[in-house]
């Protein structure tokens, strides 16, 4: 007996969307049998991860918060996937746009008021733009691999905010600490519900509906998907190839310096030699679990940003180890790959011999 | 929607009430760590501290706690999390953490905050650190007895003044037995990374060290010290398993003092916002255990300790020159303790351009 997969003929349409939800389903058993494992009561702790941070406004208003730069990201990098465009490296268009914004609140801190908000905000897109288009025209030019030179491209981009953070940007009524200054309230994104939520959540929905038009319903959408498909369908097609690099990297760029900028001038209020506690890769984990669709996309940076809520709870309540979150995220990307193979393949339980006549055939 | 509002204020209003009490019976202290409880090094000092806490107030104090709490918003959600639960008081143990702690604290006026390593207060705010100059004085006595090169090789995370001054101590220690004593020194820029710490410990080797001292957490430099037949100084935690034969003198945070009387403090109702900044003699920085030395190094070291305590024995005593030649304490003058946490020069003959 040996176990092979075999390629399905017409891969079932609807299993595309359920897979994500049954990748959940399947994390929420494992995790059940973990709890019941390591002596821990299952439905208190699964309680206190999924439901207790729905159950206070505060806790609600954190979520968002949360979600609102992952999902930002997400958006952009689906772009990107869309046509087959590997950018992993959103975390340090993140920190370009997060230095690129800051110019005007670190430099003029005198400088305040909408203007110098919305200029910060669109310095933050252009530095993220700027710094995907890096790897655009390496790959165009030179057709460097973009998962390497993204990558590498973040550890670049995150020494340079740590060395602008400690060494000329540092507050200079800071003890030598590594941080820039303070920005004042006329730097920041203005609050518009409750205590923290801010504008960038507006900029979020924005994104989130912008990007559905343009997928769905324009000819650029229709590009990007038939490019990542099958470059040579595409350039059949006479679609360029390098145009719809470039304008995936500039899109998942700029989105990434968004979300940059307003964590900066947000949640954060000042430059720090750290301004992203992973975002940028979260976000990927996201933009898979939401099928490359905006409105999935959407359910799953909640879902995550719930699932790190609740592990913060969880640790606070009943003492489970911070790790217990990873492994959930871990837990789930795992499950929707298994689940997205078996939608494209199906096991088969071969006899050796059957087997051996097959190869030999 | 409202509803909940309404019962939040209501929740709120009570606690505040509870917890405005004078003296309280039993009381909740909570713990902000930046890395995991049992890094084996910073927080896992801070973990061991809190639960001699829990054990020294048996039944009157409960503790709680959160591990790798990332700089920045997440700690300000966390932190504000601990004061929503009903914690009283609140110990965030990363400098990190400063500027959230005083977020929240302006929320919770009833919750007390305790900030280790930052030098922002509030009326509701203490600031608590450790002089571990001290310590690091008497390790380069130690290593200037120790090394047959004349040449010690420092592991460090970034320049900022608490490292400066553990350079500068260090130092100083090391001329007070040899004045024509050298240290190279290696930025590593990280707090925790073996292989990169490992990689600078064996840099330093090769460069002509054969003692190595370390501003990082982990004990890779150690191990390689062991693996070369080297000396080495171990760092927040009692390192001295990790080199049997290597191992020197650990400098140890010992944060047990601290949080017990400032527990206790809360408990009589008597806690005030305060800046603590001790050293050897409160208990809080501990050089040890002394191993694999003559015994004369010992008696040199035990001595400084006690002397340290005794207050006779002064680090930052004048004359010091910087390393440009000009005078960085004039003699018989002590640099005060403004200086000190602003501290951005090195002392003369160390053998490294400090990163502006």
């Amino acid at each position: 007996m040996r176990i092979v997969l075999e390629r399905r003929l017409t891969p079932s349409r609807s299993m595309q969307y359920l897979s994500p939800l049954l990748a959940i389903v399947l994390s929420l058993v494992t995790f059940f049998i973990i709890f019941v494992l390591s002596g821990i009561d299952p439905l208190k702790a699964l309680y206190i991860y999924f439901v207790e941070p729905l159950t206070a406004v505060w806790s609600i208003e954190d979520l968002l918060v949360k979600a609102v730069p992952i999902i930002l990201i997400a958006i952009g990098l689906a772009f990107c996937y869309q046509s087959a465009v590997w950018n992993i490296g959103a975390e340090g268009q993140l920190a370009a746009g997060a230095l690129a914004g800051s110019i005007i609140p670190v430099m003029f801190p005198l400088l305040q008021g909408p203007a110098v908000i919305t200029a910060m905000i669109l310095m933050g897109i252009a530095g993220g733009m700027a710094y995907a288009a890096i790897p655009a025209i390496l790959k165009i030019r030179f057709n460097a691999n973009e998962t390497l030179t993204t990558l590498m491209l973040v550890y670049v981009a995150n020494l340079f905010l740590d060395y602008m953070a400690r060494g000329p940007w540092r507050d200079p009524a800071g003890f030598n600490f590594p941080n820039s200054r303070p920005f004042d309230e006329g730097q920041m994104l203005p609050i518009i519900a409750g205590d923290s939520v801010r504008i960038s959540i507006v900029f979020m929905l924005v994104a989130v509906v912008v990007a559905w038009f343009l997928t769905t319903k324009t000819m650029t959408g229709f590009k990007i998907r038939v490019l990542g498909l099958s470059p040579r369908a595409g350039s059949f097609g006479g679609f360029s190839r390098n145009k719809m690099v470039m304008l995936t990297f500039l899109i998942s760029g700029g989105l990434a310096g968004l979300a940059g900028i307003c964590e900066v001038a947000g949640p954060i209020g000042q430059l720090r030699t750290t301004v992203s506690p992973g975002y940028g890769f979260t976000a990927i984990i996201v933009a898979f679990l939401g099928r490359l669709h905006p409105f999935g996309i959407l359910i799953a940076g909640l879902l995550l940003a719930l699932s790190y809520m609740g592990g913060e709870g969880a640790q606070v309540a009943i003492g489970l180890s911070d790790q217990t979150t990873q492994v959930f995220q871990g837990m789930l990307l795992f499950y929707v790959l298994a689940c997205d193979s078996f939608i494209y393949y199906r096991l088969k339980f071969v006899r050796e011999r059957a087997l051996d006549a097959a190869t030999a055939g | 929607m409202r509803k909940y509002v309404v019962a939040l204020g209501a929740v709120a209003l009570v606690a505040g009430m509870v917890s405005g009490a004078e003296a309280a019976d039993k009381i909740k202290a909570c713990f902000v760590y930046t890395g995991p409880h049992n890094d084996g090094g910073w927080s896992q000092q801070h973990d061991m501290a809190r639960l001699e806490v829990e054990k020294h107030f048996a039944g009157k104090v409960e503790t709680a706690y959160v591990e790798n709490v990332p700089e920045g918003p997440d700690a300000e959600r966390a932190i504000e999390r601990f004061a929503r639960s009903g914690c009283n008081v609140i110990f965030t143990t990363s400098f990190g953490f400063m500027d959230p702690t005083i977020k929240v604290a302006k929320k919770f006026p009833d919750v007390k905050f305790e900030h280790d390593a930052g030098y922002k207060t509030a009326d509701n705010v203490s600031i608590y650190n450790m002089r571990w100059y001290e310590g690091r004085y008497v390790q380069g006595q130690i290593a200037a007895k120790m090394s047959k090169t004349g040449v010690a090789g420092y592991i460090v995370s970034f320049p900022i003044p608490e490292v400066v001054m553990g350079i500068d101590a260090f130092m100083l220690g090391a001329q007070s037995v040899n004045p024509d004593f050298k240290i190279k020194v290696v930025w590593v820029n990280t707090w925790f990374d073996p292989g990169k710490e490992a990689d600078a410990a064996k840099a330093l080797i090769d460069q002509g060290a054969d003692i190595i001292v370390q501003h990082t957490d982990s004990p890779a430099a150690m191990q390689i010290a062991e693996e070369r037949g080297l000396h080495a100084f171990g760092q927040s935690a009692d390192m001295s398993k990790f080199g049997p034969k290597a191992h020197l003198a650990s400098l140890v945070d010992n944060w047990t003092p601290y949080y017990i009387e400032r527990v206790q403090a809360v408990l009589d109702g008597t806690w005030k916002s305060t800046d603590t900044w001790d050293g050897m003699k409160e208990g809080l920085v501990v050089l040890g255990p002394l191993t694999n030395m003559p015994d004369d190094v010992k008696a040199l070291a035990e001595d400084s300790i006690a002397k340290i305590k005794a207050g006779e024995l002064q680090v930052f005593k004048g004359p010091i020159t910087k390393q440009d030649g000009s005078v960085g304490v004039a003699d018989g003058a002590v640099a005060d303790d403004k200086t000190l946490l602003g501290l951005n020069w090195y002392v003369k003959g160390i053998d490294d351009k400090l990163p502006q």
